[in-house]
């Protein structure tokens, strides 16, 4: 898309003249001439070409005759880069034949389908031979026939008699997905792209292939025959599956989102997604969806002993809005002083986090805010180190990856630094307590403890290690995030203090998961802090002119605030699409927490497990149906569009916030998404330009802080226990949060999880790899199979937190700074 | 050696013709290290460890020694191509010979598979390579045996490895064996194999092999029976190289004989001044066409090569005479064909072959070579009608576009249009499957007519000539 490095034409000494069609261009050394063609308006028709892939040269759909000296002759323009005294002509009559007669070619054995074809209407084969084709065909045989449309993965579909041959999607596997799992066959006509025998094209990044595949040959299962290109209603927005954020086109469909199609901006995803942000838009249609305010019932609302005993229909009643939010606001009312708390918010847009860090501040006077469940890091640190871009990771000297498994967690993140690192743009030394996606990639690999990556870090940097040396000179960049929920947040932590002690240039790029966290915390959405980066005990002189009085003391944090619930001293509970007993990682203070806060008021799309526990529940608008802004993990600010209606009387939380407030006699001050967005803008010096036009494409990368964040002191590994293995629970990409339960194309995708522990850590449990054991740490104990894996360190035993159909939560203490676990094995037969 | 016994065709050699790189074939061991080096094996590569690498290379770029692989690029010059100073850089062995007609490499390796290994060793030496690659076809099993015999018994007798003859100078030769891949014959396509890719070739540039090649480093890649001359080179030297054959195209070259002789086979001859006409009627050579026969049409270099007719026959094998008379020597293949030979069906036998081997990369080869076939089907089995004709040179044209080379008739006032064609496939894969097709249309037309005379009416029921819909439709601006 726009493509500020080369959009402009380049100019000074080390250009390169070339003539294009009688018009000279000043064109880069080494360019390919079909890149300059382009960037001077003659656009060249080409098939295999992919401006983010390299170059092959496979369909000679963009023969042109080049004149380098030695006459005119056809060359690829996707091969031949511009050279000095270069003459380029795209129209002339050899050009013309060629390019007739490679899509005649190209079309004797394409079926022609494209009645009942997916991709009749937006086809680039189809385009081309209508801009450039021959008109007629002169081939009278039979065509080359395949098995129509085969599976090749449940969310792909392979038709190889439309196919062209292009070597686009084998390209995009092998070379950007690093999962070559599809390849060509066979060998001259009868040249196919297949999957290996038995192995199903199962990468997280599938998806891709159906966009970039310039006939329909490759169609995805949750588009297929849904919808006529010339039908669909689109807008741009960005993808909040993940803290990546991708820019997306959304389209739909009467009213129904039917696709996503990444869109090509430099800074971020380069048009690529991974196949859950891609097809997440089937969690917004889900049945399930909840599109009326709901009230418990008041013989069920009263029986707290039978939490979790009673089926939703039968605990709660719909209500209208008015009656639901005067209950929240009696409840508000009711509550002691300081015993309100908001958990949540990173879901939602800026707006909505802003709306609410307001009416908790100015409105509920509570602090007790955090949109974080205890599984990122220290908020202050996430919007207080000295931030890095991904581009910024993507070019550094060194980047350094000390967090959990990228593909698993930001898939498209994973992409651009397996891209820098292939391109040698960037080395990366990762210390993770597994082998992540990027290991083989990666220049170096340690492997740690779980929770002791800054004891092995601190080793390395003091000792004789090169890495030291290696890292004083140079740019360096971190990918710091959490490689595990069974240790505290402090061992992520204290990774920064051990960094910027010994490396004081070192720039951070803080993983956070969910969608939009990073944009919930700029806007206070955590206890102490303030909108645009701020400290709640400083708050800016603007911002406190606007808010007016603001809570004295900082609130508690998601762990405090379950704790003080437990204790009996939460009134009321806001869960902003927050669900604890899913995802909070220690499930007995979940638990104790909700069941003990007087009020919880969900505030959600679906009845999650802690929505269902709920007293008042108030639907929300979900992705696609509101606008506002998003920020992704480098603070980069960019625009969400809104293309179709919230089921029922749904309603984005910006909009509950403004109308709670009214209720409890307070006024936000806006009535539109928009207002929120100026306001932001107006009153956050960090947001100053996020606002308008720019919010579009690339969007606004916010940047600063008002404060410096306090480390942590540097302390010592946590001890070992001697008998035990220790848990490491990262996260995988199929996890069992709604996003994924909710949307039928990916529910299947979900995996059975399974302890992974080295081999020989294996051998000291005694059984074999596939045997259920038992797993029991000081708070409980879950039954599961246990496998060996060599990529996992030893002395680990690795578990994905969210997992489908066990509650690991309940094996995780958070006061613990780690979790060590034990194996039990069981005789086969006998009884407890 | 194999328990079962392997065909292999046989060699012949001139009386009085010089002998360069057949001079141990009359002997039964000529394959043994024993006969090797009791017939001066092993003392091209002495000599040249006797003499600083420059001039080993000077040596052999005075002689001018022509690739004998098809393209007939000098080898000196070639190996000069390595950018100074990068490192590592390898030597590829292309014995992946696969051109319809050739089979003399294959001979080199069954029959002296030393001397190969010794021009291996005095090109690496030249050009400071130190790992060599041996890719030899998958069909050949008989000389992937005796080359790999000839390896371990060279190996062991320390003429490859570490330190050859006690000095600095080492080499390792690892041999491998191809898939069977006509394509693979062409270098980048070779290169890609060797990396364990699928064989397709390369875009040359930025992919010139010497330049960019195995693993993205300097490679040189050179045909079997160039290596083998050099060990002959280096133990007589240059002078007396030049001094066999013309200053154009000095030594000798191999030449695979086949078709309607009576004698077919391997030939040594002379370069530059052996004609045709030599090699087919000679006594010391084929002994001439069947009896009562008379020639027909010829391909002089391999079967991508255009044809030549009778009238072609005096040529010396000299690339700069053949070339401006429309075809080239290629790989060195001459195919006979006598007044009984169907020249559609022989043309269908070659496009098949071209078609068959296509990698698929490209799509004017991939869907053109096979669309070539099916049509040239047609016309051999008696279905074709004369727009068939004319399509066959349209499809031609849009693999190969411009006038495609073709031999002269001078009956009918046909000039000859000289070598190279243009191509829009990124090797000589696509327009070979073309070549049979388009020197046998214009050189025998009335065989064609004849086939195709009887379903001329079929054509009237099409709309004559163009397109149904009047001409191409007009441009619309398009992205991708």
């Amino acid at each position: 898309m726009s493509d500020t490095t080369t959009a402009d034409a380049p100019t000074g000494p080390s250009t390169v003249e070339v003539t294009i069609d009688g018009v000279s261009v000043a064109a880069q050394p080494g360019e390919l001439v079909i890149a300059a063609a382009e960037r001077a308006g003659v656009y060249i028709p080409r098939f295999c070409y992919h401006e983010r892939m390299s170059p092959v040269g496979m369909c000679r759909m963009c023969l042109v005759e080049i004149d380098t000296g030695r006459g005119p002759q056809l060359q690829p323009s996707c091969m031949v880069p511009v050279g000095p005294n270069m003459t380029v002509d795209t129209t002339s009559e050899a050009t013309r034949r060629a390019q007739e007669g490679v899509l005649e070619l190209l079309l004797i054995n394409h079926p022609l389908d494209c009645a009942v074809c997916d991709k009749g209407g937006e086809c680039p084969l189809q385009d081309q031979t209508m801009a450039y084709g021959p008109g007629e065909s002169r081939f009278v045989e039979e065509k080359r026939h395949f098995e129509k449309p085969i599976p090749i993965s449940d969310l792909v579909h392979l038709d190889r008699e439309r196919c062209i041959l292009c070597d686009r999607c084998t390209r995009f596997a092998d070379e950007i997905a690093g999962e070559p799992l599809i390849d060509f066959v066979e060998r001259g006509n009868e040249t196919q792209v297949l999957t290996f025998p038995g192995e199903p094209f199962t990468s997280y990044f599938s998806g891709n292939t159906v966009q970039i595949c310039p006939v329909g040959a490759l169609t995805a299962a949750p588009y297929r025959f849904k919808a006529r290109p010339w039908d669909l209603n689109q807008t741009e927005s960005t993808c909040t599956t993940c803290a990546v954020g991708c820019r997306i086109v959304v389209q739909s469909s009467r009213n129904e989102l039917v696709r996503y199609l990444g869109v090509d901006i430099d800074p971020v995803n380069h048009g690529w997604l991974c196949d859950k942000g891609r097809f997440a838009f089937g969690s917004v249609h889900s049945p399930n969806r909840v599109t009326a305010p709901l009230r418990a019932r008041p013989e069920t609302a009263a029986a707290a002993a039978d939490f979790g005993a009673s089926e939703p229909s039968q605990r709660f009643e719909s209500v209208d809005w008015t009656r639901a939010l005067t209950a929240v606001s009696e409840a508000v009312s009711a509550a002691r002083p300081g015993a309100i708390a908001v958990l949540g918010g990173a879901r939602g847009t800026n707006e909505d986090a802003y709306a609410w860090s307001k009416l908790a501040r100015t409105v509920l006077r509570t602090d007790h805010v955090d949109a974080q469940l205890a599984d990122g890091l220290p908020a202050e640190l996430v919007v207080g180190l000295r931030g890095a871009t991904i581009d910024d990771a993507c070019n550094a000297d060194t980047t350094l990856l000390v967090c959990g498994d990228l593909r698993e967690e930001l898939p498209v993140l994973h992409l651009r630094l397996r891209g820098a690192a292939r391109a040698n743009t960037t080395r990366l030394i990762e210390v993770t307590p597994a082998e992540t996606g990027l290991t083989r990639i990666a220049t170096r690999s340690e492997r740690c403890r779980g929770g002791e990556a800054a004891s092995v870090l601190r080793d390395l940097l003091d000792g004789d290690d090169p890495l030291s040396e290696e890292l004083a000179s140079g740019s360096v960049v971190v990918v710091l995030g959490r490689s595990s929920v069974a240790e505290s947040a402090d061992a992520a932590a204290e990774v920064a203090s051990v960094i910027t002690a010994r490396v004081p240039h070192a720039r951070f790029l803080v993983a956070s998961r969910r969608g939009n966290v990073r944009g919930a915390l700029d806007m206070g959405l955590a206890p102490g802090l303030l909108p645009g980066r701020a400290r709640l005990a400083e708050p800016p002189a603007e911002l406190a002119a606007a808010w007016g009085e603001l809570p004295a003391d900082v609130g508690h944090d998601a762990t405090g605030i379950l704790a003080a619930a437990a204790a009996g001293e939460i009134d009321v509970l806001f869960l902003l699409g927050a669900d604890p007993l899913g995802d909070y990682p220690d499930s007995l203070l979940a638990r104790l927490g909700i069941s003990s806060a007087q009020t919880v008021v969900a505030v959600d799309t679906f009845l999650t497990q802690s929505a269902a526990e709920a007293d008042i529940f108030l639907p929300a608008a979900a992705f696609g149906e509101k606008s506002g802004t998003t920020t992704n993990l480098e603070g980069r600010v960019s625009a969400l569009g809104d293309l179709v209606t919230p089921p029922g009387s749904a309603r984005p939380d910006w909009m509950i916030a403004a109308e709670l407030a009214v209720l409890c006699g307070g006024d936000l001050g806006f009535v539109t998404s928009d207002e929120i967005t100026a306001e932001i803008a107006a009153l956050c010096a960090t947001h100053a330009d996020a606002v308008g036009p720019a919010l579009e494409a690339d969007g606004v990368l916010a940047v600063g802080a008002a404060f410096q964040p306090a480390l942590p002191p540097e302390g010592s590994a946590p001890p070992r226990d001697g008998y035990g293995l220790r848990l490491v629970c990262g996260r995988t990409l199929y996890d069992d949060g709604v996003t994924v339960t909710q949307t039928p194309a990916l529910v299947g995708l979900r995996t059975e999880p399974a302890l992974r522990v080295h081999p020989v850590d294996l051998d000291r449990v005694g059984v074999a790899s596939g045997t259920e054991v038992e797993v029991h740490s000081d708070r409980g104990a879950l039954r599961l199979p246990i496998v060996a894996d060599a990529g996992v360190a030893r002395g680990n035993v690795v578990l994905p937190f969210n997992a489908a159909g066990i509650d690991v939560g309940v094996l995780i203490d958070i006061e613990a700074p780690v979790i060590d676990v034990r194996i039990e094995t069981r005789v086969p037969g006998r009884s407890n | 050696m194999a328990s079962y016994t392997v065909a292999h065709a046989p060699g012949f050699v001139a009386n009085d013709a010089p002998r360069i790189v057949t001079q141990r074939f009359d002997h039964p061991d000529s394959y043994t290290l024993e006969r090797y080096l009791a017939t001066g094996g092993y003392e091209g590569i002495r000599a040249a460890l006797g003499r600083s690498p420059q001039d080993v290379h000077s040596e052999v770029r005075d002689a001018t020694l022509l690739g004998r692989g098809g393209a007939g690029f000098p080898a000196g010059v070639k190996w000069g191509f390595c950018p100074p100073g990068v490192w590592p850089r390898y030597l590829v062995v292309n014995g992946d010979e696969s051109e319809p007609g050739t089979y003399k490499d294959r001979l080199l390796m069954e029959l002296d598979p030393h001397q190969l290994i010794e021009g291996c060793l005095i090109a690496c030496y030249a050009v400071g390579l130190s790992q060599c690659f041996l890719y030899i076809r998958g069909e050949m099993v008989l000389a992937q045996e005796r080359v790999a015999q000839a390896l371990n018994d060279a190996y062991a007798a320390g003429w490859v490895g570490r330190n050859i003859c006690g000095t600095e100078f080492s080499v390792d030769i690892v041999l491998h064996s191809g898939a069977g891949a006509y394509v693979v014959g062409e270098e980048t396509a070779l290169i890609e194999s060797l990396e364990g890719n699928r064989g397709m070739p390369r875009l040359k540039p930025p992919f010139f092999p010497a330049a960019v090649g195995l693993y993205g480093q300097p490679t040189i890649v050179n045909n079997v029976e160039t290596l083998a001359n050099l060990p002959w080179i280096l133990r007589h030297g240059a002078s007396a190289f030049t001094a066999i054959g013309t200053p154009t195209s000095p030594g000798t070259r191999m030449v695979a004989v086949s078709g309607h002789v009576n004698r077919a086979g391997v030939y040594e001859i002379t370069n530059g001044t052996t004609t045709f006409r030599d090699l087919i009627y000679g006594d010391d050579y084929c002994g001439g066409l069947r009896p009562g026969r008379e020639l027909k049409a010829f391909v002089p270099g391999g079967g991508s090569a255009p044809w030549f007719t009778p009238a072609q026959l005096d040529l010396p094998f000299e690339a700069s005479q053949i070339g401006p008379q429309g075809s080239m020597l290629g790989s060195g293949a001459v195919m006979v064909m006598d007044d009984t030979t169907d020249i559609p069906a022989a043309a269908l036998t070659l496009t098949k072959f071209y078609a068959h081997e296509s990698c698929g990369k490209c799509v004017p080869c991939r869907e053109g070579a096979t669309w070539l076939e099916r049509i040239l089907r047609r016309v051999c089995n008696g279905t074709g009608t004369p727009r068939d004709l004319d399509l066959l040179f349209e499809v031609g044209a849009t693999i190969s576009p411009g006038e495609f080379p073709h031999a002269g008739v001078p009956e009918r006032g046909l000039e000859p249009k000289p070598f190279p064609y243009q191509m829009t496939t990124i090797c000589f894969v696509g327009p070979s499957a073309y070549a049979p097709v388009h020197s046998a249309m214009t050189l025998f037309p009335e065989e064609f007519t004849a086939r195709v005379a009887p379903n001329a009416h079929l054509d009237a029921q099409v709309a004559p000539g163009g397109s149904v819909n009047g001409g191409p439709i007009s441009e619309v601006a398009v992205r991708v």
